[in-house]
């Protein structure tokens, strides 16, 4: 996984709470079997006015002239400023891969759906947590200033505004791990395997009918 | 000591492994899958080299993005006409092939959607641990599973150690009292508390659902609620165990028997939340109150009883709440203040992981008899939720009732409840639903999805327009 430490980026703001996976990423681009390559179609329905397909260029597609992340000067962005429940809805890890391809590394919303904030750490994709005047207040600062960019510093846990201004952020410290040294977190479960034998062994004595196979 | 939630119980027998940090390895019993969130989870297995932990908790079908219509169906996976859609189903075909997971296949028994089949086949049991690349994963809760949808990084996670990284939720009881009313079903219910308490009230809690309305539901009942927690936020929605849980996986395919069958009864006898039991959060609800429900909007919260009236923008004072209500008016194309009945309906849909059991059909199938669709509407989509499902719905002459009503009855999937597949709206359409979700495009770019109970879908079917069901006589199958 990717490792994340320090960011600095241009901030884009995405103005609307309860932006659900269907709206990140719309179902018809859910039947590729890669994981990656949903960054054109990140926004889909909101960012083109016409309809769609996989495998159709973005390039030739008429761009919705309404929609932030096609203005110019939000172009290049990697911070991503959202409201409230970002995320809500279907449990498709598509979403965060089609942010992460797109050139996102880091979001700001008052709260998460929980399915997508857990599968964000696993693409070193990372969703800070903010108190919802705070993120106000970062929408109108990120409005009012052209190339408005912040720094993330992981470590210290710490979003630092252009003029200095330092804010603090909460994280849990199994994800801060991770996002720092970029985890494999199933080479790392895998050390643990003779305990989960072990609770096997006790469990198959407790409850032996979860040990017949389906056939 | 305070006593146990259910949640609690649950936690505690699977926990395999509690970390200083907060997070812990949780075991899994039942992994489900499916075509649609699977294939990157097989390639990363692929790339690292790395087998199934054990390969008899899996299970696999097709279900998100296969035909429902009859003649595509019966031409087989080859046949498929879109490319990537044929590609993904027989990705799942050859990865379950080679890694040597159980899959019922498209047009096998025992295929359907993953949460109409699982319990079905007794796949999943009371008690069980269950995930799947899904976010209505909470559907198998009804029987006191500790169940949730994961990522497909974790789907990758859960192949190959048996167990999930996780962190322990908190706990929301959400009683309902008193007896529901005539015409009121499982679905007005979820759809009433989801619309009390908001579509992120459930973030970061296991809900159980208790009170006199949830014991006298049916698991088919139950799994229709605990499968929107989602929808209110919460990964898991759960119900204890009763008599009536017993009874529905006595003689399942996959459910114990003899000696064995006992020995489980017992242990699952045990699964209720402890009488003093703290829970972080509770809310009451009055049964008797709730009407059947109507989504107007773009999100599973916008929801008005089908007496009630579209709101209007400015009676919401909150400023995000009233951006969100005037951007929902604006793509629904609807005017504040109108009864909801009002609405006309272009498609109707009765299907989904939601509501697509045997007694939805029958639901559905008590306004349909003897009655007609209204000219008016375009199409209605009845979609039984598995193979099984269909057998016994042919069995007890529902297609017929449908058909002869001038609705459409189709091959098991999950069709236009996500549009994957050919079923899908038109912009502008309005859709009578019996699905889970209302987002923008979500049944089609543009359409516009109105989700109700199979009773309310098939009422509107009738009237052309979103009707109050109660209105209706029932047919002679009520």
């Amino acid at each position: 996984m990717k490792v994340f430490s320090v960011h600095k980026g241009l901030v884009a703001p995405m103005d609307r709470a309860n932006v659900d996976t269907d709206m990140i990423i719309p179902k018809q681009f859910l039947k590729s079997i890669k994981r990656t390559g949903f960054g054109p179609n990140l926004f889909d329905e909101l960012r083109y006015l016409d309809e769609g397909q996989p495998g159709q260029s973005g390039r030739e597609r008429p761009l919705n002239p309404d929609f932030p992340l096609n203005w110019s000067r939000y172009q290049g962005a990697s911070i991503l400023l959202a409201r409230e429940n970002f995320g809500c809805g279907s449990s498709r890890e598509h979403a965060p891969w089609a942010l992460d391809d797109y050139g996102f590394r880091v979001i700001i919303a008052p709260s998460y759906a929980d399915i997508f904030f857990n599968n964000c750490f696993k693409n070193g994709l990372l969703p800070i947590v903010l108190n919802e005047n705070i993120v106000s207040n970062l929408f109108c600062e990120a409005e009012q200033n052209p190339g408005y960019q912040l720094t993330v510093d992981l470590p210290r846990q710490r979003l630092i505004k252009p003029d200095g201004e330092e804010l603090s952020f909460e994280i849990d410290p199994f994800y801060k791990q991770c996002l720092l040294e970029g985890l494999d977190e199933i080479g790392l479960t895998l050390k643990q395997a003779d305990t989960i034998r072990a609770y096997e062994a006790q469990q198959e004595i407790r409850c032996p009918w979860l040990f017949h196979a389906i056939k | 000591m305070a006593g146990k939630t259910l949640y609690d119980k649950l936690w505690d027998a699977h926990l395999v492994q509690q970390r200083e940090d907060g997070s812990a390895l949780l075991y899994i019993d039942r992994h489900i899958l499916h075509e649609v969130t699977s294939p990157q989870a097989f390639e990363g297995l692929r790339l690292a080299g790395r087998k199934p932990w054990r390969l008899d908790t899996n299970i696999a079908t097709p279900d998100h993005n296969i035909s429902t219509d009859r003649e595509e169906r019966a031409a087989g996976v080859d046949a498929i006409p879109d490319e990537t859609s044929r590609i993904q189903v027989k990705t799942l075909d050859e990865n379950c092939e080679s890694f040597g997971i159980r899959e019922f296949k498209m047009n096998e028994m025992g295929q359907g959607i993953v949460h109409v089949m699982g319990p079905e086949l007794g796949a999943s049991l009371p008690g069980m641990t269950v995930v799947c690349g899904d976010s209505h994963t909470a559907t198998h809760g009804a029987f006191a599973c500790l169940a949730h949808g994961i990522g497909t990084s974790e789907v990758e996670h859960v192949l190959a150690t048996q167990c999930l990284v996780t962190k322990k939720m908190k706990n929301l009881l959400i009683q309902v009292d008193g007896e529901l009313g005539a015409g009121v079903t499982a679905k007005d219910v979820i759809l009433a508390i989801i619309g009390e308490i908001g579509t992120a009230g459930g973030n970061g809690y296991a809900i159980e659902f208790a009170g006199q309305v949830f014991r006298d539901m049916s698991i088919e009942g139950r799994m229709t609620v605990c499968n929107m927690a989602i929808e209110a936020g919460a990964r898991v929605g759960m119900v204890s165990v009763d008599d009536k849980t017993i009874a529905y996986f006595k003689g399942r395919r996959f459910a114990p028997t003899g000696e064995m069958w006992d020995r489980a009864v017992s242990y699952w006898r045990t699964l209720q939340s402890d009488p003093d039991a703290v829970f972080d959060k509770t809310v009451v609800i009055s049964g008797s109150d709730i009407v059947p429900q109507v989504s107007w909007g773009t999100s599973p919260e916008m929801v008005v009883p089908v007496t009630g009236s579209i709101p209007r923008i400015e009676d919401e004072m909150d400023p995000v709440k009233r951006q969100a209500i005037e951007h929902a008016l604006k793509y629904m194309g609807l005017q504040g203040g109108s009864p909801v009945t009002s609405i006309p309906v272009d498609r109707v849909f009765i299907g989904s992981c939601t509501n697509s059991r045997i007694e939805d059909l029958r639901a559905a199938a008590a306004i349909a008899e003897g009655r007609k669709v209204a000219s008016t509407v375009k199409q209605v989509l009845v979609v039984p939720g598995s193979q099984m499902v269909k057998a016994q719905a042919e069995s007890e002459g529902l297609d017929q009732i449908f058909i002869e009503a001038g609705m459409e009855w189709r091959e098991p999937g999950c069709s236009m409840c996500l549009a994957m597949n050919a079923d899908k709206l038109g912009a502008g359409e309005h859709c009578a639903s019996t699905s889970n979700r209302n987002f923008e495009g979500r049944q089609g770019s543009g359409g516009r999805t109105h989700l109700l109970s199979p009773a309310m879908a098939a009422a509107a079917a009738i009237a052309g327009h979103i009707t109050d069901v109660r209105s209706l006589k029932q047919g002679s199958m009520a």
